[in-house]
């Protein structure tokens, strides 16, 4: 489905389009900055290391960024996002691939929400971070 | 076994709020902000993205004896949305310690701290709600 999502159109087992992420350490420095969040672990390889991980790691609020622009890439602009929950399961790496998937899981037609499943695959297709959003539709 | 790593002034410190902090939210930090995450939506910076209050920081309260538990993981995070966050808005934020809880992990003995932050705008309105979970560890062996 593309364009503006409504309400009516909208059922439970339906797909979100998925959202390919690439993330490198160069990405990992930018969302540092951006955010505010210098912990080390994220761009210096020997902190890492120290650390007893096998080298720099995503920003878990990273990985709900991805999640939130996958939904609210979905709900289009008359979409209002009412609740985003993340949980890292594992944590991922920059250099691959991450794919960003979710599915709607119920719907309350009366209070025009729609609730969706929403997670990230690794490149081995591990879930490694699992979540749920909440998303009020327009109707038509 | 180690000992228990909740100690009684951790526990003391559940309940009790940081010191407020207040952000102007800028169109460049909005902008830097989409640009980071890689997210081209066109709302942007009209509008900051569902995780763009993570920018704001915000006094976390003490954790007493915090330091003996250096390594942090971030465990994740749920958040309730109420009003968008707009460029121009003055956004404050206060992050509570919510709870304490110890587990047994792959990595050892892990003190789970349950914070809720709550950011209000410049109109007193309650815009969003994070609850986010931080898992501190001992030092690596």
């Amino acid at each position: 489905m593309s364009g503006q999502p409504h309400l009516e159109d909208v059922e439970v087992g339906q797909e979100l389009p998925e959202l390919l992420k690439q993330p490198t350490t160069r990405q990992l420095a930018m969302y540092a900055g951006a955010s505010g969040d210098f912990y080390e672990i994220h761009y210096d390889r020997d902190f890492a290391l120290a650390q007893g991980l096998e080298g720099v790691i995503l920003h878990g609020a990273l990985k709900s960024a991805f999640l939130g622009q996958l939904v609210t890439d979905w709900m289009g602009p008359e979409g209002t996002l009412r609740e985003l929950s993340v949980r890292y399961r594992e944590m991922d790496v920059p250099g691959g691939t991450l794919t960003c998937k979710g599915e709607v899981t119920g719907k309350d037609a009366g209070a025009g929400i729609v609730i969706c499943a929403i997670w990230i695959e690794n490149g081995a297709g591990v879930k490694t971070t699992t979540g749920r959003a909440v998303v009020a539709l327009p109707s038509r | 076994m180690p000992d228990p790593i909740i100690t009684p002034a951790m526990r003391e410190a559940v309940g009790r709020a940081g010191a407020p902090r207040t952000t102007a939210i800028e169109r460049g930090a909005i902008a830097r902000f989409a640009e980071a995450i890689g997210d081209p939506n066109h709302a942007y910076p009209d509008v900051a993205p569902p995780t763009f209050l993570r920018s704001l920081g915000g006094a976390v309260p003490d954790l007493p004896g915090a330091e003996a538990l250096p390594r942090v993981l971030d465990g994740g995070s749920k958040w309730t949305y109420h009003v968008p966050v707009r460029p121009g808005d003055e956004i404050t934020a206060v992050p509570t310690l919510e709870a304490l809880a110890e587990r047994e992990g792959r990595l050892g003995t892990m003190l789970i701290a349950t914070y809720a932050t709550d950011y209000t705008n410049q109109h007193g309105e309650l815009v969003a709600t994070q609850r986010s979970t931080a898992i501190r560890m001992g030092p690596a062996s």
